[in-house]
Formats: structure tokens, sequence, C-alpha cells
């Protein structure tokens, strides 16, 4: 059960996704906590699937917020969330956290397409996302980013994606914005004015062999080829829904 | 502390240094410069016409623009795409031939890499500015082509490229007539300022066209290899 | 060893092809994001405080000796443009070329040997300056001062702007320059300490990882990034 402190709820939820041997996937750990509710949904093929349930908004000032994936190998799991997160105020002036641990075994396949994650007006999170993926593991990532409700100033965020393939970092990457993040982060160079941010990370094997050219989609997105077998799409947009249209498009052109 | 200069085994050459990694001795590197419009290009074009049968050649364009002499030498075919590199210069072309030559080294180097041993590089410049000069650290030998349509008062004028380059080239003398100048004046000017340092005039027009200049590159290769 | 040394290694007429690299400002003033004066401003700002911060700490850790290989993977998975990991790499260098005639020693020589086609250039830059006498955090300095001098050089000449207020722009900047070689020592410091490399900043501006491709593609352009 999830902890409640002075300073804010304490929660983790698990999954573990397992090659049932009869070309399916198992979840033998499928564990919600608090806030954090799982829910198996129907898969497609060989894919187990997972709905992150927020039973209650947050996180929340002071709040800790996990969730911790495991792919195995021959496993494949696609998770997704029933609605966007938003970071709110708390009580006090503590921030919040969320980490999101993530590991994909040589031959596991992950999907992590979660909604949103929004930072209102007041609030103070710091996001991380790990992922480690074996050597022939895949993976497709969605991190969305919006800064304030329509119309609304944003909170404070900070956040740091880290993807390792076969213990190798082929991105990390750090952004800080709202009141309180150092100087230019809506300047110019980093954001000039847009309030959605977002990446969306592909690992294949089969990028080694034969690597994606880079290339512009749209304005204010690009493709772009990693140090490894992956490539990332990094976008720019004015709202939520304009940046999810662009992800969208670079999801079904590298083949879903 | 020495520099390795001669060590075969070391790493990449720093600047100048006329041997390669492994001690051969490298391409022979020849700059090209002089004002906007004078025929630098057409030179470097007809330079590779006529070499490009006994020799291995390449070119590194440093232009204003990105690529606008490389797509004109690629456009006319005078040499394999692999042999034609073109140099970002940051607007300042003059500041990537003399002043800070590393990234013209990268692209000399990177061609001698990638298609081979070469016998030749023409390296050239884009024309920003009247007084530039190659430095002697990127290369062996320099050519400063002027017009007889830039005035002919220009060789009387000097300037660190009338005066220094290794070869003075008067291009375009079939227009004298038309443009009014005197190409006796200008030899005798040239002369006047580079005393015994040779000087050509040529149209690229005529017969002969490119033929002394070419002369004069195959006798310094001759003097590069000996 | 001498403290000018420093003077030397961050004069801007240092011969290391940064002449040609406008630090993304070039896409910026295309893409309408510089204008003039105060967009340069914080634009610079906005570059000093995510790649600029990532370059000091850099060079700081390879000053104080973090090993080179791993900092120079650690740099490309912080550098996700293919084309900036390119731009990295050239500037390396041309960076160690000039330097191994400047302060000729064996670990330059070895570093051109370890990587034929370069490596990035603030590690470079750490690795000069160590063999240039200087601190881990006159190195930051350089890193840190580098990244924004490049785009106030360029948009001088992308923008026709006033140099002196371009140079008023670099002036502003000096204290959070002060600020962020700081923390980019603080941080060098815990990677040598047993931290690693994960401890290095990541900070990251999206705006110019997505120009430096879009620039990339240009077939006309004045700079090289």
């Amino acid at each position: 059960m999830d902890r409640m402190t002075l300073t804010g709820v304490h929660a983790t939820a698990r999954i573990v996704a397992r090659d049932d041997g009869r070309g399916g996937t198992s979840l033998p750990v499928l564990e919600g906590e608090g806030p954090l509710a799982l829910r198996r949904t129907r898969g497609s093929g060989a894919e187990a699937r997972v709905m992150v349930v927020g039973a209650m908004s947050g996180p929340l000032g002071g709040d800790r917020f996990g969730i911790e994936a495991r792919v195995e190998d021959g496993a494949r799991l696609g998770v997704g969330s029933a609605a966007a997160t938003i970071a709110l105020p708390g009580q006090g002036k503590e921030e919040a956290r969320y980490d999101v641990r993530l590991d994909v075994a040589d031959g596991g396949e992950l999907r992590w397409l979660p909604e949103q994650l929004i930072s209102a007006r007041g609030s103070d999170l710091r996001v991380s996302t790990r992922v480690d993926v074996g050597a022939r593991g895949r993976l497709v990532l969605r991190e969305e980013q919006v800064l304030g409700r329509v119309g609304e100033e944003p909170g404070r965020l900070g956040s740091r994606l880290t993807v390792r393939v076969a213990g190798r970092a082929v991105l990390d990457q750090e952004l800080a914005c709202g009141p309180g993040a150092l100087g230019g982060w809506d300047g110019p160079a980093v954001l000039a004015g847009h309030r959605a941010v977002g990446q969306l990370v592909v690992v294949r094997p089969e990028f080694a062999v034969e690597p994606m050219a880079a290339r512009m989609l749209g304005e204010c997105a690009a493709l772009t080829p990693l140090a490894g077998p992956a490539v990332l799409v990094s976008a720019v947009a004015g709202d939520a829904l304009r940046l999810r249209r662009v992800l969208d498009e670079a999801l079904a052109q590298l083949g879903g | 502390m020495h520099l390795d200069r001669d060590h075969h085994h070391g790493p990449v050459a720093l600047s100048a240094d006329a041997h390669r990694a492994d001690g051969s001795r490298r391409a022979l590197r020849i700059g090209l410069g002089g004002p906007v419009g004078s025929g630098k290009t057409a030179t470097v074009a007809a330079l590779c016409r006529a070499l490009r049968d006994k020799l291995s050649l390449a070119v590194v364009t440093n232009d204003i623009y990105t690529r606008e002499d490389a797509e004109f030498l690629l456009r006319e075919a005078v040499l394999p795409p692999e042999r034609i590199t073109a140099v970002e210069t940051g607007a300042c072309p003059h500041t990537a031939i003399r002043d800070d030559i590393s990234a013209n080294l990268e692209a000399v180097e990177d061609l001698e890499d990638e298609v081979g041993p070469l016998d030749l590089i023409l390296v050239e410049s884009g024309g920003d500015n009247l007084t530039a000069t190659f430095s002697k650290g990127l290369v062996d030998a320099q050519i400063f082509v002027i017009d007889v349509a830039g005035g002919d008062d220009i060789p009387r004028k000097g300037g660190p490229g009338v005066t220094t380059a290794d070869l003075l080239v008067v291009n375009k003398t079939d227009l004298a007539p038309y443009v009014g100048s005197d190409l006796a004046r200008m030899a005798a000017d040239a002369k006047a300022q580079r005393a015994e340092l040779p000087v050509v005039f040529q149209s690229l027009r005529s017969e002969t066209g490119v033929t002394d200049v070419a002369a004069w590159v195959r006798e310094r290769l001759a003097a590069w290899t000996a | 060893m001498s403290r000018a040394a420093l003077l030397v290694l961050a004069d801007g007429r240092f011969p290391a092809g940064g002449h040609a690299h406008s630090g993304g400002a070039e896409a910026a003033v295309k893409a309408g994001r510089i204008t003039g004066t105060a967009s340069l401003e914080e634009y610079c700002r906005g570059r000093l405080h995510t790649a600029g911060l990532v370059a000091a700490a850099f060079a700081a850790a390879a000053v104080l000796g973090a090993e080179v290989r791993e900092l120079d993977s650690a740099a490309d998975a912080r550098t996700p443009s293919a084309a900036l990991r390119g731009a990295a790499r050239r500037l390396g260098r041309q960076l160690l070329r000039a330097a191994r005639v400047a302060w000729p020693t064996a670990e330059l020589d070895a570093l051109a040997r370890e990587f034929p086609k370069g490596a990035h250039q603030p590690v470079v830059l750490g690795v000069v300056a160590r063999a240039a006498g200087l601190s881990a955090q006159d190195a930051a300095y350089c890193a840190a001062y580098e990244c924004v001098s490049g785009p106030a050089t360029a948009v001088v000449r992308l923008l026709s702007l006033d140099p002196f207020e371009a140079t008023g722009v670099l002036a502003r900047l000096t204290t959070e320059v002060d600020r962020v070689a700081d923390r980019a020592v603080e941080a060098a410091r815990e990677v040598v300490a047993g931290a690693g490399v994960d401890a290095l900043p990541a900070a990251s501006a999206p705006l110019m990882e997505i120009g430096a491709e879009w620039h990339a593609g240009w077939a006309v352009r004045l700079f090289a990034s």
C-alpha cells in the first residue's frame, strides 16, 4: 500500500512481462500502488497491454511516484495511460518526483506510450526516465511535456531521459523549464514560446546495420539517428494536440 | 618535445608537413585566389580537364555560400564528385585560407584518405578579398587570378596577391579591346611589382587556353616529387 | 606553465575552425528567432545554460583526468543531433591540430592517434587545457565562453548587427558564465570522485538540436553549423 507521509504520497507500480511459452506474454507481476493503479487491457498478438489508471490527480508537491517495468527475453509489453498526468502544487514547498525505470532484456520489446505530462501553475516536479535495453531489445518510447493547462503559466518542471543500449548510453537529455529554471529556457535556443515538447525514441537492433538518415518532420521536429541502434524524434509545438500529431506521424513513418 | 614530423607511424599530419602519416610524400597543394569574377573556378575547371588524364587530382573549394563553386565544378563534370570538397567558411573565405586553415587541412587530408594517393590538390578560395593570400601552412604554391575587365591598374596597385603569388594570371585577355585595358601596361606593372616571379596572360576562350598555367603546374609538381 | 595560456586558448582567433560555425545562430536567424540584440542575448543565455554547461563540464572533467573515451561516448549521448555530433568531432579534430603545434605533448599526439576522425570538441578542449597547464576551471570558462562568443560573432555577420551591441551581449552574460563554469567544475569533481560520467550535466535545448538538423539540410549556407 502507498505510504502517506507528512510531505506527500510515496507510491511505486511494478510490471514484469514474461514470454508465456505459447506465443504470448504473461504478466507475473502487475502491482499498482495508491494513485498508480494498473489494468491489463486487451493486447494484440504476442503483446500484453497495460494501462496506468490514475486514481487521483497528481503528483502533488512532496509526492514520490515511481513505475518500474521489466520486459524479459521474448516478451512484448505495451504500456499506456488512461489520461494525462497533471503535476499540481502541494501543501508544502517540496518538489514532487516521478521516476520511471524500464528494463528491456535482450530479445524483449517494450512500447511505452503514456499520455502527456502537464505542468500546472505553481507545481514543482522532477521526472526521470531511465531505460536499459539489451543488445537485441526493442523499444518505442514517447515522452510529452505540456507547460501549463490552456492559457496557464507552467509550473517548474525538470526532466531527464536516459536510454542505454547494451549498457552504453545512447541518449541522455535534461530539460528544465518554468519559473526558477535557469535563464533562456523559453528563449530562441530552447523553446521559444512553444508550450509542448516531446520526444520519441525508437531502439531496434536493425538500426545498427542500417542506420536511418536524419530528416526534418515539419518545421519544429526532426528525426535523427543516435550514436547506437536508435533514433530520436525531437519536437516542439504550440500545444499538446499539435505535438501529438507530429509524433504520431513520425511513429507511423517509422512503421509503428 | 619533438613534433613527430617524420615519424612514420605518428598521428595525422599537422599542417604543411610534406609527408603523409605513412611517410610517403603527400600531394602538392596549389591555392588559387583572386577577386570575384576573375575566373578562378573556370581556371580550376580548365586545369582539371588539362591534367586529369595524367594526374590524380582533387579540388577543395572555399565558397562564400557553401557549395556554389563546387556545384559549378560538379555540373561541368571536370572530376568525379568524390574528388571535390566544399569547405564552409562562415562567410569569410580569406579567413579559411589564411588565418584559420584547420578546416581546409581536414578537407585535403580527408580527400587523400578517401580517394587514395593524389598527385595534386587545387585549393580554390572564394573571391571575397583582393588582399587574400593562402597560408604557407595550407598550400605549397599559390596562383593569383585577376582579369583585364577588373581594371588594368590592378597590377600597378600591387597588394599581397599580385606581388607575392608564385604565379600571377591575367585572365580574359580576349576582353581587353572591349574594356579598354592596356595589356602591355599591365605586363610592365606586373614586372615592376613582381620582379622575377612569373605572369601568364590567358584567355580560356583561345586555343591555348590554360596551357601555360598547366605547364607551370607540371613544373611545380616535377620539383615537388623530385 | 602560465595562466596566460588561457588567453591564447580562448582567443577567438585561435585557429581551430570556430569561425566557420555559428553555434546554431544561422538557423535561428533564418527561422526568425534571432532578429536583433535582445533575441541574440536570450539565445546566448539559453545556449549557455544548456550546451554551454554541458561543454564546460566535459572540458573540466577531461582536465581532471576522467577517461577520454568514456567522456566522448557520454558526449555522444548528450548530443542527439547527428549533425551536431559531426560538427563537434570536426571541431575537436581541428582544435587538436592547432593545439599539437601550440603545446606539443605526447598526450595530445596519443589523442590524435586514438581519434583520427576527432573526439568531441569539449573533451579535446579539456585535454588541451591540461597540456597547456591550465586548470579545470580555466577549461570550463573557455568552453562556456566559446559557446556564446561563437553565435554573437556569427550574428554580426548574419544580421549586420552592430558589433558593439554583440559585445555588449557577451559582457552582460559574464556573471552567468561565472556560474556555469562553477557548476561545471563541481560536476566534473563528482565524476572523478567516483560518480562517473553520469554525474555530468545533460541540459538540452530542443530547438538548437532541431535547428541543427534543419541547417544541415540546406543547400546554401554561410556556416558549417
